[in-house]
């Protein structure tokens, strides 16, 4: 479980995140769902530990992340960030090995080739695996940074808006590679995601966030209701049932 | 900052050389998953791999050195082997410390432009030794000159460095541009207080003091060489033994925390063993502003990977080549000696000003 108590952040005396005090349950996928600046890139990369909180703390299964080994830490938590820029240029398989730093510190093993492997394999970059980076499209450069995290092979892995740039078709997958990872290997997803149809298709919590405070977290159906969504997303927001889902509508 | 400074992908397989072992479902008749996609329009060749690049390299510094230490010897063979041997061991420090330093430094601070003289390293350098003349006259500078001068103004140049990042980083402000930005600011001031000593010097105590501001390889004596190389042997053991940590440093900070690297303290260290390796440099054989940043940008490009283990002992070897060959060029064809460090500068500095106004940003 990753805990947050009086998690606060705060640049040049403005406060854009909180206090704000929550948890993460252990297992499953959770949607972190919010309109533009309303601070969930914040609190996932303090999860994270990428980025130093004014005041509060976190914890992941009782752990601070602040203070524990960076290595130990890396081995539990992988996140990956909204916005990546790297000084070198490199090759798919190249930056999916990287995923293996914390365990082979370097030196890869067969093992670790193995999860390289099966991680390209996982987000169907086995075709691209030698191409470089600036050599692909956008969507296909998203999944191999997913790919990388997922190499890691971490309890808890938290990404920031990993259907960025996907198609139709990538985003289904990702989300079903997903759930298959927290289903079959026990994984603790947490994700940043704009759409909320998405989110309510295919996780199993929501934590909605507004103006730096967490508004609501709760299950599908106690969040996919009309007077939440509209408050959340400040907009007039009607859910139907679709197939038997909370489907949002929001065009009007 | 993306850089792409590297030559098209030549070779067919990743730099890790090795292909994975087939995943799980491979037998679903895929094709192996490299060699299926060559891009027409790449020659048909095959480049080497970095390993055997960087051995022609050091294929090409030896016979450089055979070729310096041992042709055109007029008159007496022992002292002119000495001498040359002597100045050798020299080369081979500048050659290791700029280049060690300079990629390092530029893999931690992610950037390909710039270098630790921005530091205000040179600056530092030059002030020092004007200060000396100013204070002590020009003849003081070759009546001190020696072991315990050497070590004092290494001490300096890293205590220097040491309490500029101690400072900046414990500050609020904790913030790389600002750092390199102080060092930009430090170095101005540094230059101006130099040429303000420098107006009032004699004419005399002026131009003792000016042949100290340019790299010189030739004219230094050979007592300091056996701690210059303990030192060089000693950084390039810690450099060498975080070469996949500085991999993982490439990726930038927020990357290399996730990926367990403890990011702040490996700046600090690698910052002082730069700082150790460049006043080590500057101290033996005066400043060379953009020597290490020539040889870092050719090593990016010759080595075809991004891999440390492999880029580190291309820059030195090419470092060490220009200044072998270079020297032997200018000592017999040109019948310069003396310049070679002015002409590595000066390219250097053309090669900087190109891709600092190609690229348009750090
Ligand atoms: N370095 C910074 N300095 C000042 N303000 C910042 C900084 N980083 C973020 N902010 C502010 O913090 C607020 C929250 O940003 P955050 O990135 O967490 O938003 P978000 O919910 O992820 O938005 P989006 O959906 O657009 O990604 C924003 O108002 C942003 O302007
Ligand atoms: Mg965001």
């Amino acid at each position: 479980m990753i805990q947050f108590s009086d998690l606060h952040k705060a640049y040049q005396g403005d406060t854009v995140l909180g206090p704000v005090t929550g948890a993460i349950e252990k297992g499953g996928i959770t949607s972190i769902v919010g309109p533009n600046g309303a601070g969930k890139s914040t609190l996932l990369t303090m999860m994270g530990r990428l980025l130093d909180p004014t005041g509060g703390r976190v914890t992941i299964e009782g752990r601070d992340v602040f203070t524990t080994k960076s290595r130990e830490m890396a081995q539990q938590l992988s996140i990956l960030r909204q916005e990546n820029q790297f000084t070198a240029r490199l090759r798919v398989r190249e930056l999916v090995a990287f995923g293996r730093f914390p365990h082979s510190q370097g030196r890869l093993t067969e093992d670790d080739h193995r999860h390289v492997g099966e991680a390209l394999e996982f987000l169907s970059l086995t075709q691209l695996a030698d191409r470089y980076l600036d050599q692909l499209s956008g969507g296909q450069r998203q999944r191999a940074y997913v790919a990388m995290v997922l190499a890691q092979d971490t309890d808890y892995v938290l990404l920031d808006e990993p259907l960025n740039n996907l198609d139709m078709k990538h985003s289904v997958l990702m989300m079903r590679q997903l759930r298959r990872a927290a289903d079959e290997l026990g994984r603790t997803i947490v994700l940043i995601i704009h759409d909320i149809n998405f989110a309510a298709a295919h996780s199993d919590r929501i934590m909605a966030l507004r103006d730096g405070e967490i508004v609501t977290t709760g299950t599908i159906p106690e969040i996919m209701r009309d007077e939440v969504l509209t408050d959340v997303f400040d907009t007039p927001v009607s859910v139907l049932e679709v197939d038997g889902r909370p489907v949002a509508v929001y065009y009007s | 900052m993306p850089v792409s400074e590297q030559p098209p992908p030549a070779e067919p397989q990743s730099a890790t050389g090795r292909v994975a072992p087939a995943s799980r479902r491979g037998d679903r008749g895929e094709p192996p998953p490299s060699r299926c996609r060559r891009r027409p329009r790449l020659p048909r060749f095959t480049a080497p791999p970095p390993g055997a690049r960087v051995a022609i390299v050091g294929v090409l510094v030896v016979v450089a050195a055979v070729c310096y230490l041992l042709l055109f010897i007029r008159g007496s063979f022992q002292f002119a082997f000495d001498r040359r041997l002597t100045t050798l061991g020299t080369m081979v420090v500048v050659a290791f410390a700029h280049a060690i330093a300079t990629v390092v430094f530029q893999t931690v601070t992610s950037n390909r432009i710039l270098t630790p003289s921005i530091m205000g390293f040179d600056s530092l350098y030059v002030m020092m030794q004007t200060a000396m003349v100013f204070v002590f006259g020009g003849s003081a500078l070759a009546r001190t000159d020696g072991l315990p001068k050497l070590v004092v103004q290494t001490v300096l140049m890293v205590l220097f460095a040491v309490l500029l990042y101690r400072w900046l980083f414990a500050g609020r402000f904790a913030n790389l541009h600002l750092l390199l930005l102080v060092g930009v600011v430090l170095g101005l001031a540094f230059e101006s207080l130099s040429s303000f000593l420098q107006r009032l010097l004699s004419p005399t105590d002026y131009d003792m003091l000016s042949v100290r501001l340019f790299g010189r390889m030739s004219n230094s004596d050979g007592s300091y060489l056996p701690l210059a190389f303990a030192v060089c042997l000693v950084v390039g053991a810690v450099v060498w033994h975080r070469r996949h940590r500085l991999d993982t440093l490439l990726l930038g900070r927020d990357t290399s925390v996730g990926l367990g690297v403890d990011h702040k303290r490996e700046l600090t260290v690698l910052l002082v063993l730069v700082a150790v390796l460049v006043a080590f440099a500057t101290a033996l054989a005066g400043p060379m502003t953009f020597f290490g940043f020539l040889v870092a940008t050719l090593a990016y490009q010759l080595t075809g990977t991004h891999e440390h283990r492999h880029v580190l002992p291309m820059a030195f070897l090419l470092g060490l080549f220009t200044l072998v060959a270079g020297q032997f060029l200018m000592q017999h064809v040109f019948y310069a000696a003396g310049f070679l460090t002015v002409i590595i500068e000066f390219v250097g500095g053309i090669v900087f000003l190109v891709l600092l106004l190609r690229k348009g940003t750090l």
